[in-house]
């Protein structure tokens, strides 16, 4: 009886929220989460906001998502909120898996975005937006042990998004380029700085057709600086992303992350799950 | 010669591929008939949407049905220009949302697919309408 008034209570509360669920912009639109929480790719942020709020709408999302590499395992999860298709705030936290030194390095990063321009599907030009990310590890020991000069950070970025409607013999193109300045290594996981410190704005873009109104399968690409001199490289991914409705998207993704402190070739693969509402 | 031949292949593969991308999407609608088809499914779609209903309780169903009809006529290059009310004229004062605005075109994709029209041709068809948005929302 017990049991059944919870059952109840829980029907409501799932009924109410599915009621005020975000749903104002077109299905996959928004994208997916990134690995630092904003709303992108898997690896690149991009100009959309989280979710599918439209300018008198509010969204919440939540998402997790791993990456296991040949020799290291990244799990993120993380929390946006989309404030009328104008501001996107996010959190998450990533942990990061090092097996050979029976080692976990945790970040935590606070994100916000903001739309200056445009919108992905209907505007003339691209939807451009700024955003930053402010990210803190919990536990900097092997940052500094590689010659890192920080443990935190703070990355800014701007982004330019494009669907091109029938674009690819019929198929719907989307697009996006980020430019982002960053200190970071390795996502931050490894600190910030360096005595390598050099180049600082980093190139990032994706690209992706619309098999369905549901299946995208693309591409993306992230540079990264080399403070550390340890020969960090550019990440790349393929990815295949499936939105079957408007609560829920999931993305499957093939990494390559290249050398990661010391260890060649880290390629794996790559999952993520978002929750809309 | 068996180059040549290749040439000849090629070109023949070619000019088939714009044989069919002459035709215009009026026709690869199937024409007036696929048109209609179309635009009755729509509105049945809307009719099942309460929120979006609202917006046509003052309209007359059959004045929308030609006038859309004629509209989708006109911007598929079929052998119509469309002579009713402007975009504008006829969504000022409606107040329509963005929110409501991507309903609606959910509401024309439903349509399509109902009708079977192939993925390829709704993107173009979406494609040729997405521009009149400024002239339809937040008026």
């Amino acid at each position: 009886m017990k049991h059944c008034k919870w059952l109840i209570g829980l029907y409501c509360l799932v009924n109410v929220a599915s009621s005020l669920a975000a749903t104002g912009k077109l299905l996959a639109t928004p994208g997916v989460s990134q690995v630092e929480g904003s709303a992108g790719g898997g690896l690149v942020p991009w100009a959309q906001l989280a979710g599918y709020a439209s300018a008198d709408e509010v969204a919440i999302n939540g998402f997790c998502s791993r990456a296991d590499v040949t020799d290291y395992r990244l799990d993120v999860c993380g929390v946006q909120f989309n404030l009328f298709d104008r501001v996107e705030l996010s959190y998450a936290q990533q942990q990061f898996d090092v097996p050979a030194l029976d080692t976990q390095i945790e970040q935590s990063i606070s994100a916000a975005k903001i739309r200056l321009y445009g919108d992905i599907v209907y505007s003339e030009w691209p939807q451009v937006s700024l955003g930053m990310q402010h990210k803190e590890l919990q536990n900097g020991a092997l940052a500094s042990l590689l010659g890192a000069k920080d443990t935190k950070g703070t990355d800014v970025y701007i982004a330019a998004s494009k669907l091109h409607l029938g674009a690819l013999a019929g198929y719907n193109w989307f697009w996006n380029t980020t430019v982002r300045y960053s200190e970071a290594n390795q996502l931050g996981l490894l600190g910030y700085g360096g005595k390598n410190s050099a180049e600082k704005l980093l190139f990032e873009a994706s690209s992706a057709v619309f098999l369905t109104h549901q299946v995208a399968v693309g591409i993306e690409y992230r540079e990264k600086s080399n403070n550390l001199g340890l020969s960090e490289q550019d990440w790349k991914d393929i990815f295949i992303a499936w939105f079957p409705n408007k609560h829920i998207s999931v993305t499957a993704a093939w990494l390559d992350l290249g050398r990661i402190a010391g260890a060649d070739d880290q390629t794996g693969w790559y999952l993520s799950v978002t929750g809309y509402w | 010669m068996k180059y040549g031949l290749y040439v000849f292949a090629l070109v023949v593969l070619l000019s088939g591929c714009r044989a069919t991308n002459q035709l215009s999407l009026y026709q690869q609608l199937d024409g007036q008939q696929g048109i209609e088809k179309l635009v009755d499914s729509f509105i049945n779609q809307i009719g099942h949407d309460s929120r979006i209903l609202e917006y046509f309780k003052q309209a007359n169903v059959a004045h929308f049905r030609q006038g859309f009809i004629l509209h989708l006529c006109s911007v598929t290059d079929g052998p119509c220009s469309y002579t009713g009310d402007s975009m504008i004229d006829i969504h000022t004062g409606m107040n329509i949302s963005e929110k409501d605005f991507n309903r609606v075109v959910e509401l024309l994709i439903n349509a399509m697919d109902e009708q079977q029209i192939p993925q390829r041709l709704q993107n173009t068809l979406l494609e040729r309408l997405a521009p009149m948005r400024s002239e339809v929302i937040n008026i």
